[in-house]
């Protein structure tokens, strides 16, 4: 993104604060560098003089010495974009590696930067100034160590990178629990005693919802504090809120999340760049090929003119990014629906067309779901015979008519429009500061799509409209939903008869790839909203860093802001319309 | 008492004279059968789902293939009404506590299915600080189920299996079992890492040695 920036927005970045942002002059690295003292002023500028008014993401990059000529330092790494489009501006502030590590929150400036610092302290150990919740979010409260950074050690720690040599001595069966003196994934610090161990989770948890004793109503009643999950029917997942409430009006909520944080970004950092690919799969996992795009996107970005895929490979990954968001859309419907009350009939109407698209995935990728099907510089396979007709026929007959069926159930119903309507509104000025994005932010007013904002592959061959609706509730984030299948077809019926015969790769189909060191943020317009990666290689077979902008995580950020008056029964149906998955939300 | 039973006009005897007309109509079986025939047809999974093989749950549950034909159809948001756990997903340190604690809510006779390769033994997430290699490691598992994630079609065989299982148990055998106590299943602790109340002889002796060390 940033290698293409306007030398306008370089000149009026460097003019405005001379001799204290600075261009980025590492290989391969493109933005510019803020003294961290001046961070807040510099963004404050950004914000309110150069329109730069989304902070899309916000991530931490540990430096650690030894590494050939690499400084000893923690960087952080802001990306803002605008929100009426255009090109990105990466900012990075370099702190020295020296606890404490603190650096000044811009959760004032930007209130969606409000998880994702609570993420980089809880990963990576950063304090930020003025944060008005840091506690940790993926992991609990009192675990031992920061696990992102590069001399912190997992139990099963083997090598610092794969492949490792000993997975399977002498074709012998290899346990690595059994080296374990417990036999179980666990580390325990030095004079660690159980007995004397006190949990604070809870504690903390609760104190941030007991803060507030002040009641709006004559009548003094008490406020229950209401705990919905983690297992919970309609929390999608392991999803826990804490609520308090004043009868059944919600004046605070508490989202728990890292049940399923499968530490993603750790085990990437391990892995080569093509080991990654099937664990994107599973980060989104409804919609894995999206997750492939941005990675494969990101990837290809810093291998330069290697990576770019042949024209037939651009076509099948549209039409399969675009088969995904239907199946996505289709899905997020159904069980907006079941979270109504309901319960699985009409989930069923959206199941059986998704059942439909697996078909075509699993003939062409080999699997229902995770597909692992993007390489880079191209993707795995070719369309198997057949099934080119098979897709014309779905999205030229088949699945207009079942959106139209489904449309004529839902979008006139009564009981959807009165459970819905002015549900969960969310403003356009606080959806583009909460860092929303995808479905929920143009649900709101706001015509953003990364797919148009800042074109990638050939969107920019394709006519379609950006869905956009204007009141912001839960029924504009259903119909939206709606809209957007509908411009996918129109994308599909168009990528159908345009595809080209022609290769799928870009020279061979390589187990290792070569990429050159520096850094890359791919951001691709996923079903939930703008799913980004950014990866800093330092030019060996495994990526330094490796980072997921999740989209349902940042999404989460206005949950509470969306939810504050509703009823408890409406926080349901507003965690449904913001369509979650919680693969992505705890990586 | 042995002689009554072989008394020929006893019904619980063997010799017991069936009339031919009778023999159409009567068919003489054990009450594990019957008994097994009702319950293994009738499983109630609790619906409980942790990551992507919770999906597939889902669509084994959904209309193509259909989980009502076994009699499972029945998924139930509470504990306490369920007989089968389906551990669908990765299990993490952070969940295990109410995993655990789920179990111990549900009421004997159950049973419990690991999908996929991530509850079975870690999966592809193994390595990760904050997984369970396997949700063995706390909770007993009855069948495991291979894939990541497996097709609804593997599911169901695995199902089956289960079904197999409660087949072949013996009712009298579970009758005397349930006179003893049924112990609860210490529930896992979220300390500097996940504490299994189990091991704490053996971390406290591993802190020993290390702090000796």
């Amino acid at each position: 993104m940033t290698e293409q920036s306007t030398p306008v927005v370089e000149s009026a970045i460097i003019a405005r604060f001379p001799e204290i942002v600075m261009p980025d002059e590492r290989k391969g690295h493109e933005g510019y560098l803020c003294p961290p003292e001046k961070l807040l002023e510099v963004a404050t500028a950004l914000r309110d003089e150069m329109g730069y008014d989304y902070l899309s993401s916000i991530t931490a990059v540990d430096y650690l010495l030894g590494e050939e000529d690499q400084p000893d330092l923690f960087e952080l790494v802001y990306h803002f974009y605008r929100s009426t489009g255009g090109v990105g501006l990466e900012l990075s502030v370099q702190l020295p590696r020296k606890d404490p590590v603190s650096v000044a929150s811009l959760v004032d400036l930007y209130p969606g930067a409000e998880y994702q610092e609570r993420e980089a302290y809880d990963l990576m150990g950063i304090q930020f100034e003025g944060h008005p919740d840091l506690r940790r979010i993926l992991m609990w409260q009192g675990y031992e160590g920061y696990p992102l950074r590069k001399d912190w050690k997992e139990p099963y720690y083997l090598e610092d990178v794969k492949p490792f040599g000993n997975r399977w001595p002498e074709g012998q069966v290899h346990r690595i629990e059994d080296h374990n003196p417990v036999g179980k994934n666990t580390i325990y610090p030095t004079g660690f005693d159980p007995d004397k161990w006190t949990s604070e989770e809870e504690d903390l948890l609760y104190a941030g919802l007991m803060d507030d004793p002040k009641h709006e109503h004559d009548l003094d009643t008490d406020h229950v504090v209401v705990n919905l999950g983690p297992q919970h029917p309609s929390t999608h997942g392991v999803f826990r809120m804490a609520v308090k409430l004043d009868g059944e009006t919600i004046v605070a909520l508490k989202p728990v999340m890292g049940y399923l944080h499968r530490n993603h970004e750790k085990i990437g950092e391990r892995n080569t760049y093509l080991h990654n690919m099937p664990f994107t799969d599973r980060l989104d996992y409804l919609a894995s090929m999206s997750n492939n795009f941005g990675y494969a996107l990101a990837v290809e970005k810093l291998m330069g003119k290697k990576g770019q895929p042949p024209e037939r490979a651009e076509y099948i990954r549209v039409i399969m990014a675009e088969l995904t968001r239907i199946s996505n859309h289709l899905w997020a419907i159904g069980f907006l629906l079941n979270d109504l009350g309901a319960f699985f009939t009409p989930s069923l109407y959206a199941i059986e067309e998704r059942e439909l698209i697996l078909d075509i995935f699993e003939s062409t990728t080999g699997s229902r779901m995770m597909c692992n099907y993007f390489r880079f510089g191209g993707v795995a396979r070719d369309f198997p015979p057949g099934a080119l007709e098979t897709i014309r026929d779905l999205v030229y007959e088949r699945l207009p008519r079942k959106v139209d069926e489904l449309d004529a159930y839902l979008t006139n119903n009564e009981i959807i429009a009165s459970r819905t309507k002015g549900v969960g509104v969310l403003t356009p000025e606080d959806a583009i500061a909460y860092s929303m994005a995808g479905p929920v932010l143009r649900a709101s007013g706001v015509p953003y799509d990364v797919r148009r904002a800042d074109p990638y592959s050939i969107y920019d061959r394709f006519d379609f409209d950006v869905a956009v609706r204007y009141h912001g509730d839960a029924y504009d984030r259903y119909i939206i939903r709606m809209d957007e299948i509908y411009q996918s077809l129109r994308i599909l019926q168009q990528a159908i008869d345009q595809i080209p015969e022609g290769p799928i790769m870009t020279g061979s189909n390589p187990y290792q790839v070569r990429v050159p060191a520096g850094e890359a943020y791919g951001r691709v317009e996923g079903p939930k909203g703008e799913l980004g990666f950014y990866i800093v290689s330092n030019g060996k077979a495994n990526p330094w860093r490796y980072h997921v902008r999740a989209p349902s995580f940042i999404n989460l950020t206005a949950m509470e802001k969306m939810s504050l008056g509703q009823k408890v029964a409406d926080v349901v149906v507003i965690l449904g319309s913001i369509d979650i998955v919680l693969g992505e939300v705890d990586r | 008492m042995m002689n009554e039973i072989n008394k020929p006009d006893d019904l619980n005897s063997p010799e017991y004279e069936i009339t031919p007309e009778m023999r159409a109509n009567v068919a003489v079986t054990t009450i594990d059968r019957i008994y097994n025939l009702g319950r293994k047809y009738s499983v109630w999974p609790m619906m409980f789902g942790l990551a992507c093989c919770a999906i597939e749950m889902i669509c084994t549950a959904a209309s193509r293939y259909d989980l009502a034909r076994f009699g499972m159809e029945v998924l139930r948001p509470s504990p306490r009404q369920s007989d089968l756990m389906i551990i669908s997903g990765t299990v993490t340190k952070k969940m295990i506590p109410a995993i655990v604690r789920l179990y111990n809510q549900m009421p004997e006779p159950k049973y419990v299915l690991a999908m996929g390769a991530c509850a079975s033994g870690g999966g592809p997430f193994k390595e990760g600080y904050n997984v369970v290699s396997g949700v063995d490691k706390y909770v007993p598992v009855d069948v495991y189920v291979p894939g990541c994630p497996p097709t609804p079609q593997a599911l169901l065989h695995g199902l089956m299996k289960l079904q197999e299982k409660i087949d072949g148990e013996s009712y009298f055998k579970r009758f005397r079992e349930r006179d003893q106590e049924v112990k609860a299943l210490p529930i896992p602790i979220l300390g500097p890492d996940i504490i299994d109340p189990r091991d704490i002889s053996a971390i406290k002796k591993l802190s020993k040695q290390k702090a000796a060390a």
